[in-house]
């Protein structure tokens, strides 16, 4: 019965969708203001009955309702509750529903927290956002239904993609939908201002807010797919340049570059047109990637099934909001008013540079996910494009970008005063020169290129901590007033620094890893040893062992360092799962400090048991950096002065405490 | 400089670095893509020496053979024709024979395939696509 009143609600949802998407935009043209107000009951309506909705989903696979054919296509009774729940969105139809629902959610919050908008703003806002809901819950009710009965109700399910069933799939995809999906606001704020014709600082006041929100979600989620890509596939790589991957990266890259031009806008009314086209740009790659990931064109453990109607649909929508949006852009774009003007060499400089680094970057990723499906459309030739590709594009394009982060948050707005930046940045120079060279010598003489990575990444840490210290006067005032200032300074510029410091902690756990560390492959019997990096490790025994789901062959190893002293046991593990005959690896990982021991098993041979190990040093540091990153994302949220808040209460704060500066 | 001259002088920058981009990305687009074949292919129109290509089909009943350690050598067949294939190193946990398989690596001298990487799959439905796409374009192969 619930499937059917989720049913129902998802079509419900639809008709209010067409309703949001079009009485307050009618109301806006027209002028009137009950029109105009529909949009938030609606939106929010809408959100309670996708909710409902998705509610209904998740109860029918906890409660094994394999009537279903979704739940019983991607679910098992003895599968552990948890990945009951998370199933869910395991699968197409179910992950399109997670990402209405968060798109709704977006749409609730604009309507609940939009009161101090301008009402045409906020109403054609929200009639964009019903828009995309309902060409998107058009391709759910239409091709990737989930609440589908089947006549007759088997017994037991097919279970889900093992390698699905893990933490991970409760936290990866609903950050990175967080994430993909919140880039909306800002593309529906973009299409609004253009509709509008009006285009003001507190737009981006606006914008800028729900871009830092989507643009930290997503750096979590990207993070933490990697993370988890690491550690269940059992090859020890964190990013392969897989077109899924690549992706999400597209959009991160420009909603990075947007976060940027958005301050530009917000403080110094500049790059105006700019900005409004990041925001559309944004969005469509974010709409790429739902195409890419779901339309069947790729094969990955991402796209769950292949139906070319779907492939169709999703174009449809794709070709319809992007090519919408940018000739809206091309016919108001123009008539937007250009802003501030200033000297190459500012903070509005700076973030030009980078906003030209970051989408020539984006530029690149797209060509090279691109080009083999081109290339395959227009000669049937299939080629392939990898990590050597962007290893020789993406990665020096990037590398200016990183050796100039430290300088942007040191130039003032307008007219920057760069041989004093440099001054500044003097011990942050120096130290991280020091620990380039220190690392030259001391670890591997053979490899420049990794000195130099480190050189770079503590540049950043250091960079980014300098910004702070020149704000507070540590080190030309006293102790105790530097430490009075530091905790005075808004909260945007702490998340300035943890962001750009958590890039640098990246960059440092990715050259770390690829130039240091040690790998081997052994066919090992038990009892038999292994040296790598100064650890040890004894091949214990193979033992069987039975899940819930699952039977698995435990290979048990004695951890300890060559010195002799023990660190444990570490279990490496070849699961099968028996609903699906399907075979798993489950790594054995051993975290120490900050470096990582990595142990996957291979077949048994005559020989013994197929081992490969590997020691990889300082590669926490990779996620670490990205969750410091996010967390710098939403220090910058919590500062008042940029709360998703209104102008007018913004005004009243700074008024409050005596007008602020900057 | 005048103002017009900066804002040229910036402009032009940009446009330099874009030239830049284009620049290495035909570069590698030319250098750095591998093509995928099948081991038909291979026979009609060999691949240069050296050159990294991709190489797709079924895993050969019968033809795994476990060498010294970790080594592996196999026969990737398309229903046609056959390459010997060597690998070192850990097979995905999908490999098995008569299954569909990816591996990318170089052709050598000896007619041998060396194999630096061999595709997983991430599911038992999952046939690489490419494979799945010309063994049923050459009808030896039906979709369930």
């Amino acid at each position: 019965m619930s499937v059917e009143l989720g049913h129902f609600a998802l079509v419900l949802a639809l008709a209010l969708a067409l309703v949001q998407a079009l009485v307050p935009l009618l109301g806006a043209r027209l002028g009137s203001a009950p029109l105009m107000r529909m949009g938030e009951p609606v939106a929010i309506t809408g959100f309670a009955l996708i909710a409902f909705a998705f509610a209904a989903l998740v109860l029918a696979y906890v409660q094994s309702d394999f009537s279903v054919l979704n739940v019983w296509e991607n679910s098992h009774s003895a599968k552990p509750l948890l990945f009951k729940i998370t199933g869910t969105w395991g699968n197409h139809e179910g992950s399109m529903l997670l990402w209405v629902l968060i798109l709704a959610f977006f749409g609730a919050l604009v309507a609940a927290f939009g009161q101090n908008l301008p009402p045409t703003l906020r109403a054609n806002v929200l009639a964009i956002q019903g828009l995309i809901a309902s060409a998107f819950l058009l391709f759910i009710l239409f091709t990737s239904n989930p609440f589908i009965r089947l006549e007759r109700a088997p017994i037991e399910g097919r279970d889900l993609n093992p390698i699905l069933q893990d933490i991970g799939l409760a936290i990866h995809p609903p950050l990175l939908y967080l994430g993909y999906v919140g880039f909306s606001i800002s593309f529906s704020f973009a299409v609004a201002a253009l509709i509008d014709g009006r285009l003001d600082a507190a737009w981006a006041r606006w914008v800028r807010p729900w871009t830092l929100v989507a643009w930290a979600f997503l750096t979590g989620g990207i993070a933490m797919g990697s993370y988890w890509a690491y550690y269940e596939l059992g090859w020890g790589g964190f990013w392969f340049w897989d077109p899924v991957e690549n992706a999400s990266l597209m959009p991160w890259l420009a909603g990075t570059a947007l976060l940027h031009s958005a301050i530009v806008m917000e403080k110094r009314s500049a790059l105006k047109i700019w900005t409004v086209l990041l925001a559309i740009l944004t969005f469509s790659l974010s709409l790429l990637g739902t195409f890419l990931v779901r339309s069947g064109v790729l094969t990955s453990v991402h796209s769950f099934a292949t139906d070319p109607t779907r492939g169709v649909f999703i174009l449809a929508i794709l070709v319809f909001f992007i090519g919408g949006a940018l000739a809206l852009f091309a016919v108001r774009g123009a008539s937007l008013a250009p802003g501030g003007l200033f000297h190459p060499i500012s903070r509005e400089g700076a973030l030009v540079f980078n906003n030209l680094m970051l989408t020539t970057a984006a530029a690149t990723v797209l060509i090279g996910t691109l080009y083999p499906l081109l290339i395959e459309a227009i000669s049937e030739d299939k080629i392939s494009v990898g990590a050597p590709f962007f290893n020789l594009t993406f990665v020096p394009l990037f590398l200016p970008l990183l050796l100039a982060v430290p300088f942007g948050p040191l130039l003032a707005w307008k007219r920057g005063d760069l041989p004093g930046a440099l001054q500044r940045l003097q011990f942050a120079f120096w130290a991280a020169g020091a620990a380039a060279i220190a690392s030259y010598f001391l670890i591997d003489r053979a490899n420049a290129a990794a000195a130099l990575g480190i050189g770079l990444g503590l540049w950043l840490v250091f960079g980014a901590l300098t910004d702070l210290a020149f704000k507070s006067g540590i080190g030309k005032v006293g102790p105790a007033l530097a430490l009075r200032r530091l905790s005075g300074l808004p909260l945007s510029m702490f998340g300035t620094c943890f962001a750009h410091a958590g890039l640098g902690l990246t960059v440092l756990g990715i050259v770390s890893v690829t130039a240091l560390q040690a790998e081997k492959i052994l066919t090992m019997q038990p009892g038999q040893s292994t040296e790598i990096s100064g650890y040890t490790l004894r091949f214990v025994d193979l033992r069987p062992f039975t899940g819930p789901n699952y039977t698995e062959d435990r290979a048990e190893f004695a951890l300890g360092t060559t010195r002799g002293a023990s660190l444990g046991e570490l279990v490496s593990s070849k699961r099968l799962y028996t609903a699906r005959g399907m075979p798993t690896t489950e790594a054995g990982i051993r975290t120490m400090g900050l470096s990582q021991l990595y142990v996957s098993i291979g077949d048994r041979t005559p020989a013994g048991l197929v081992v490969r190990i590997w020691w990889k040093p300082f590669v926490t540091l990779i996620w670490a950096g990205a969750l410091v990153m996010m967390g710098g994302g939403f220090i910058s949220l919590m500062d008042r002065r940029l709360r998703v808040g209104a102008p007018a209460r913004r005004k009243a704060a700074l008024a409050a405490d005596g007008g602020g500066t900057r | 400089m005048t103002r017009k001259q900066k804002r040229l002088a910036v402009i032009g920058s940009g446009m330099g670095f874009l030239a830049l981009a284009a620049a290495l990305t035909f570069y590698a687009l030319g250098q750095q893509t591998s093509y995928f074949y099948m081991p038909s292919d291979l026979l009609s129109q060999p691949a240069a020496a050296q050159e990294r290509i991709r190489l797709g089909g079924l895993v050969q009943q019968g033809s795994v053979e476990r060498g010294q350690g970790t080594h592996v050598s196999f026969v990737v067949a398309d229903g046609q024709n056959g390459v010997p294939v060597v690998y070192d190193g850990i097979l995905p946990d999908l490999f098995r024979e008569e299954q569909g398989v990816v591996i990318e690596g170089r052709m050598g001298p000896d007619g041998v395939f060396v194999a630096d990487t061999v595709l997983a799959k991430h599911d038992e439905t999952y046939m690489p696509r490419e494979v799945a796409d010309r063994l049923k374009k050459d009808g030896l192969w039906q979709e369930q």
